[in-house]
């Protein structure tokens, strides 16, 4: 197991470094992120829809497309040298692999939520400061799930054409129940309602992450061999 | 009798039995009294839903399979088992419109039950698409089993998804605890579609999995030539 | 130890491995030559542990740890330098923490690249990103090292010092396999030569007192008949 972690963990480490250097997939993302909030305020009528009704929902579209972008990334660049081939001969297990894919996307991913949500509620005029933690912890629990299913997913496709386009067709179905849990939850939360009223929702999100997240980690060694 | 004969003959079984159904639905089976005789589509519209699942769930289960024993007769399957809940699929989004149109008023809804169904449905175009694009047989079913095993897991999640979500859709009135609460006469009636339906799933199923092991042979042959 | 039995392993209608088996001993170079299209490649990627062969086995003592493989591509990341690339690849190998900038800069040194190690990947000329990769292929020093096409690329100087240094590691107890369509390269470090067509070995002999004019005619009558 500490091994298991420890390459991970390397694997994990030496994609940051190298997004770090290049930037590209981070700052698009980023990028994005506020090009996109910044389309639905003007998308809207604010005197018809009241705000509140509209936020978790724009959010939420916004974090998973921001998401699925930077997705693409992370066997994209394995592919330059075939690295991913060398990966696959050394004793690198394939658990660790995608142990390690799976923590540099939550890393990436992590990023764009931490620059989304500040402009989020900027451009929204929510306020946010009473249910942060909540909000923080619905956010971590949403991404978790939907990153594990893409990161197997997205090294599914990295031997096809169009892989950024399959992708996001064959991802779309698996983001309906985070998607719908987390745009539940937070609107509750924003409205001021207990977290208990949320209890099914979240349930939902918790039993999503644990059956993906372990169903990834066996899948994905089916996925990556030639 | 060859396996494409025998399809036929199946699914000219099932025809013929889905038309007496409709002989009985419409000419023996009681009005319904609220719904009036737009109920009468029920009897395609359920058992296509019913069939359009449990065909990703056997997707799923031959994808299992097929990642322990490897053998090609379960991708075959599952192959054919997913063009057919594909065809299910459509079944069930069109009648559900020509149901909704004079019963809730509107051709399309965003009703729970409904979005689940579209949702299904993409999955499998997502399933058949991945499917088309990989060339090489070994590595495209075994992609395939794993996106079908994921899409199986997704199913639950999709219904628990669609009973935390308010609905519109009628509720369950077959399969729930308490027993089936409808007039004997149309539960037969249902029944008997029921019974249509899945000779449907086996007749098409059996031919389409015929014309994949024509197109196995023949790659065979053609290496055994080239 | 390098052992394999009745390997086979096609590719849709191209049969790549037919029925191939031989065992090499500690301190033996294997020299395998063939046309493009042989199936040497995906000789090399099945001892590699990369491709897992349709039928047959494959044993190598140590396992994964104990190969060291240079493929067509560097297997390198563009944007790391030359030392945190050995670095990366030499903790994937499971070389001690403490150890691994020794090793890093003993084996650039060996290939004369201590002058370019802090150079990224990406700046380096195509000769020189051929040293790196076999500089990355030796970085866990590998007992079995599997050499696809090694010469690529390198000018004339460069490849006599990568004789030299192959001759080295035969010398040390290495077990080398090298595969190219060019018998003129590397026949002098040979203790056994095998002719592959058509995924078949067609000879495996031990080359004795043979030199490069005697193997080459061999190799030409091997390939004109049948």
């Amino acid at each position: 197991m500490a091994e298991l972690l420890r390459q991970a963990w390397a694997v994990a480490r030496k994609d940051l470094v190298l997004e770090l250097r290049t930037r590209t997939a981070l700052v698009s993302a980023v990028v994005f992120t506020a090009l996109v909030l910044t389309l639905f305020n003007f998308g809207r009528d604010p005197t018809a829809v009241p705000t509140l009704d509209l936020a978790p929902t724009v959010l939420w579209v916004t974090f998973t497309f921001a998401a699925m972008l930077t997705l693409n990334r992370a066997f994209q660049l394995e592919l330059e040298n075939q690295a991913l081939e060398g990966l696959l001969v050394s004793p690198l297990s394939r658990t660790s692999l995608y142990w390690g894919k799976l923590i540099a996307n939550l890393a990436f991913v992590a990023v764009v939520e931490a620059v989304g949500l500040p402009l989020f509620v900027l451009f929204f005029n929510v306020s946010v400061s009473r249910v942060l933690l909540p909000l923080v912890g619905v956010i971590a629990l949403a991404t978790l799930g939907f990153v594990a299913v893409g990161t197997l997913f997205s090294a599914l496709v990295i031997r096809t054409r169009f892989a950024e386009l399959l992708l996001l067709v064959i991802l779309l179905p698996f983001l309906l129940p985070p998607l719908i849990g987390a745009v539940q939850v937070t609107a509750r939360l924003l409205a001021g309602r207990p977290l208990s009223e949320s209890v099914g929702y979240l349930k939902l999100l918790a039993a999503y992450d644990i059956v993906f997240v372990s169903l990834a980690s066996f899948l994905f060694r089916f996925t990556v061999d030639e | 009798m060859s396996l494409v004969r025998r399809g036929r003959w199946i699914t000219l079984v099932a025809l013929v039995l889905l038309a007496g159904v409709y002989v009985r639905a419409l000419a023996f089976t009681p009005i319904e009294r609220l719904q009036g005789p737009a109920q009468k589509i029920f009897y395609l519209h359920v058992p296509a839903a019913i069939w359009t699942e449990a065909a990703m769930i056997l997707v799923g289960l031959a994808g299992i399979f097929f990642l322990f024993l490897g053998d090609p007769r379960l991708d075959r399957f599952a192959e054919a088992s997913a063009e057919v809940g594909t065809v299910f699929a459509t079944i069930v989004l069109t009648t559900g419109p020509i149901w909704g149109k004079p019963i809730w008023g509107t051709w399309w809804t965003w009703d729970a039950r409904l979005t689940s169904t579209l949702f299904l449905f993409f999955l499998y175009l997502g399933y058949l698409l991945v499917r088309g694009a990989v060339r090489d047989p070994g590595l495209r079913a075994r992609y395939a089993a794993v996106l079908g095993i994921c899409g199986m897991c997704l199913v639950p999640f999709i219904h628990l998804s669609v009973y935390l979500f308010r609905t519109l859709h009628p509720q369950p009135i077959i399969l729930k605890p308490s027993g089936p609460s409808l007039p004997d006469s149309m539960l037969v009636t249902w029944l008997f579609s029921l019974l249509a339906f899945t000779l449907l799933y086996v007749g098409f199923v059996t031919q389409r999995y015929a014309v994949s092991l024509a197109r196995d042979a023949r790659e065979t042959a053609a290496a055994q030539h080239g | 130890m390098l052992s394999i039995e009745g390997l086979r392993h096609v590719y849709g209608p191209v049969v790549a491995l037919d029925n191939v088996s031989f065992m090499l001993a500690p301190g033996q170079t294997l020299a395998i030559f063939g046309p493009n299209g042989a199936g040497k490649t995906t000789l090399v990627k099945v001892l590699a542990g990369l491709i897992r062969p349709q039928r047959g086995t494959v044993r190598v003592d140590g396992g994964r740890r104990a190969i060291g493989w240079i493929g067509h591509e560097s297997h390198l990341y563009d944007h790391l330098t030359v030392r945190e690339n050995l670095l990366f690849w030499a903790s994937l190998y499971g070389v001690p923490a403490a150890a691994r900038e020794a090793r890093a800069a003993g084996v650039a040194e060996r290939l004369g690249l201590t002058d370019r190690v802090e150079r990224p990947v990406w700046s380096l000329s195509r000769g020189l990103a051929q040293r790196a990769a076999i500089a990355r292929a030796l970085i866990h020093d590998p007992r079995v090292l599997l050499l696809d096409e090694p010469f690529t690329g390198l000018d004339l100087a460069a490849a006599a010092e990568l004789r030299v240094l192959l001759g080295e590691l035969r010398g040390a107890g290495r077990t080398l396999v090298l595969a190219t369509h060019n018998v003129d390269e590397g026949v002098e470090l040979a203790t056994h030569v095998a002719f592959q067509r058509r995924g078949r070995i067609v000879h495996f002999a031990p080359r004795g007192g043979r030199d490069a004019a005697q193997v080459a005619d061999a190799y030409r009558r091997a390939m004109s008949d049948g």
